[in-house]
């Protein structure tokens, strides 16, 4: 499999001494739709820049689409439709002669197919409606919506978005996701910056999670979600009961919950978990709720980060 | 039509990049479109067409009894020529707004040229597109450069029509005192706005290359407008003689010997030379700057 993505020890150190990226080593391959996930401030946006030309690296090499950059941006960045930070537009420009004036920046724009182009970019993405309106009377969801037709102006290898449903309702949310998954429907490689779990998990076929400007894990989401396993969780109005059977039965891992729960590791293929059950209720521990809780891509990675997602961090 | 179906190309593969001058036209294109669609740019343009109104007016009123301006000594140079001519409404109108209006509003232009962009993070797009940097730059610069003839063509061509409408047109007393066409005079008058507009390049390639040092149109703009009234104070600073042949704005009025007749060149030779070198100094410099940059905005 190709990289469309690709990164060698990728660093990037601000003026003030402030290391944003420390040595990132990034592979995306072609046509999977690929989660960059971390918090807010973990370097995802600086990385996304240097893999745009916007910063220049300290240390390491970015290939994109088969180009170096900084350096191939010319025969490049034509191929890569973006949205980076949100949507930038020119209020007094209507929709359309906002689009026309990105697509006049690109040097392999056909002037002649221009037209036919900025209008098939802002059905797609449903503005066809508001075109002719001056983007500063958009709502925030229209405005996304507008910046994702220019990424689209042309067909292009390589998406990045970068945070796309920042601001948005759930109905907006919902319509960007199911673009985005038409996009990746048609072979486009999708490489979808978030902060947001769920968004990853719902969309995405492979992921890399960054942390304070390193990069803790990538692969396939399937198996960094498969790769940590999930909790056995008992509800019961008796907490140290259970705990105490639980470790008596040779359970690992018991820990009571602040609230009343009582997790542990779930045990062998050996052992059935109605037995576990019967035990517990046969010692006298009241059971409300009784079962094997399943690893989401957010247990997974509080386990690799070591504290919780925390979006204002 | 067989470019109509460059929408089918395989999107990882790569479209040939048009003729860099095509390419080129089709960006200044739209940065003029852009500059001039701009109420901000249009606000600017209607008070400098504003100017000559109330210039012709006020010597209208005051000369409505017959009698000329002032004494005819101090002033605005060209004023008290007006009653007669109507055309030299063009030349005091220039004079009257070349030492700040005009120049300012250059400075607004150029100032929020590249900073502008940053802060609407328009920028980020542009750079993607990939417009490239330098020519960016370079369509900047030369929609300035536009704005400047445009500008000036505004004034004077203002001017013209009040100057028609309030005051007499005809033959043209030169300062030399000899007497040309009103024909020879309006080419003169063209030819004063395009040495006018000529003159505000170098201010044009400091107020780009404060551009690009911040993320802030405003700022941009306030600094290079600062920029300019300082030079303007230090320039009317007897004892610092010295360095003012150096002041971008030294020689902007020797458009006037355009009405001499045979016409002095040499002023007009230095002024030209002047801003040729401030363009080059902060042409260089705005590259260097922007070229290299982090563009985080």
């Amino acid at each position: 499999m190709t990289a469309v993505i690709e990164t060698h020890g990728l660093t990037k150190r601000y003026r003030g001494g402030r290391l944003a990226v420390d040595r990132l080593d990034l592979t995306v391959p072609e046509g999977s739709v690929f989660g960059f996930l971390g918090p807010n401030g973990s370097g995802k946006t600086t990385t996304i820049r240097m893999l745009m030309g916007l910063i220049e690296p300290t240390a390491g090499t970015a290939r994109v689409l088969g180009g170096t950059i900084p350096g191939a941006e010319r025969s490049v960045l034509p191929r890569v439709g973006a949205l980076i930070e949100g949507p930038a537009l020119y209020g007094y420009l209507s929709g359309r002669d906002n689009l026309t004036r990105y697509d006049r920046a690109d040097p392999t724009a056909d002037p002649r197919t221009r037209r036919t182009r900025v209008a098939a970019a802002l059905d797609r993405v449903g503005l066809t409606p508001a075109a002719d309106r001056a983007a500063k009377t958009y709502s925030l969801g229209m405005k996304q919506r507008l910046g994702l037709a220019a990424a689209l102006l042309q067909p292009r290898g390589l998406l990045v978005l970068d945070e796309p449903t920042n601001g948005l309702d759930p109905q907006g949310m919902r319509e960007i996701r199911a673009l985005v998954r038409e996009l990746a429907a048609d072979g486009t490689t999708v490489f979808l910056s978030s902060h947001l779990l769920d968004e990853i998990e719902q969309v995405c076929t492979h992921t890399a999670v960054m942390a304070r400007g390193r990069l803790l894990v990538q692969g396939p989401v399937a198996e960094l979600a498969a790769g940590t396993r999930g909790r056995l969780t008992v509800v019961t109005p008796d907490p140290g009961d259970a705990a105490r059977l639980l470790t008596e039965l040779g359970v690992a891992g018991v820990s009571v919950g602040d609230d009343g729960r009582v997790t542990a590791e779930p045990p062998g293929a050996d052992t059935d978990l109605a037995d576990l059950n019967a035990a517990l209720v046969r010692g006298g521990v009241r059971v409300r709720g009784f079962g094997v809780e399943k690893a989401s891509l957010e247990d997974a990675f509080v386990a690799l980060t070591g504290e919780g997602f925390d979006v204002a961090g | 039509m067989s470019r109509a179906e460059t929408g089918s190309v395989e999107p990882g593969e790569r479209r040939a990049v048009r003729p860099v001058w095509s390419w080129s036209l089709g960006l200044l294109r739209s940065e003029l479109g852009v500059t001039l669609r701009r109420r901000r740019t249009l606000a600017l343009l209607a008070v400098l067409a504003a100017v000559p109104v109330l210039i012709g007016t006020a010597v209208r009123i005051e000369t409505g009894d017959g009698g000329t301006v002032g004494s005819g000594g101090d002033g605005p140079a060209f004023i008290a020529q007006i009653t007669n001519n109507g055309l030299f409404l063009v030349f005091a109108s220039l004079a009257v707004t070349l030492p700040v209006f005009l120049p300012m509003t250059v400075g607004v232009v150029a100032g929020d040229a590249i900073a502008g962009e940053a802060s609407a993070g328009t920028l980020r797009y542009l750079l993607v597109a990939p417009a490239g940097r330098l020519r960016l730059l370079l369509v900047k610069y030369v929609t300035v450069l536009v704005f400047c003839l445009i500008a000036t063509l505004v004034v004077a061509l203002s001017a013209l029509a009040v100057g028609a409408v309030l005051f007499p047109l005809g033959e043209v007393t030169t300062i030399s005192g000899t007497t040309i066409s009103f024909g020879a005079g309006v080419l003169r008058a063209a030819l004063v706005a395009v040495v006018v507009a000529a003159s505000l390049a170098g201010l044009a390639a400091l107020g780009l290359f404060v551009s690009t040092l911040t993320d802030s149109g405003v700022t941009a703009m306030a600094t290079t407008v600062g920029l300019l009234i300082t030079v303007q104070i230090l320039g009317s600073v007897p004892q610092l003689d010295a360095i003012h042949p150096y002041l971008f704005p030294h020689y902007w009025m020797s458009f006037s010997d355009l009405l001499r007749e045979p016409f002095h060149w040499e002023e007009i030779h230095r002024n030209l030379g002047l801003q040729a070198v401030y363009t080059g100094v902060f042409g260089a410099a705005a590259w260097a700057r922007f070229t290299t940059k982090d563009v985080t905005a």
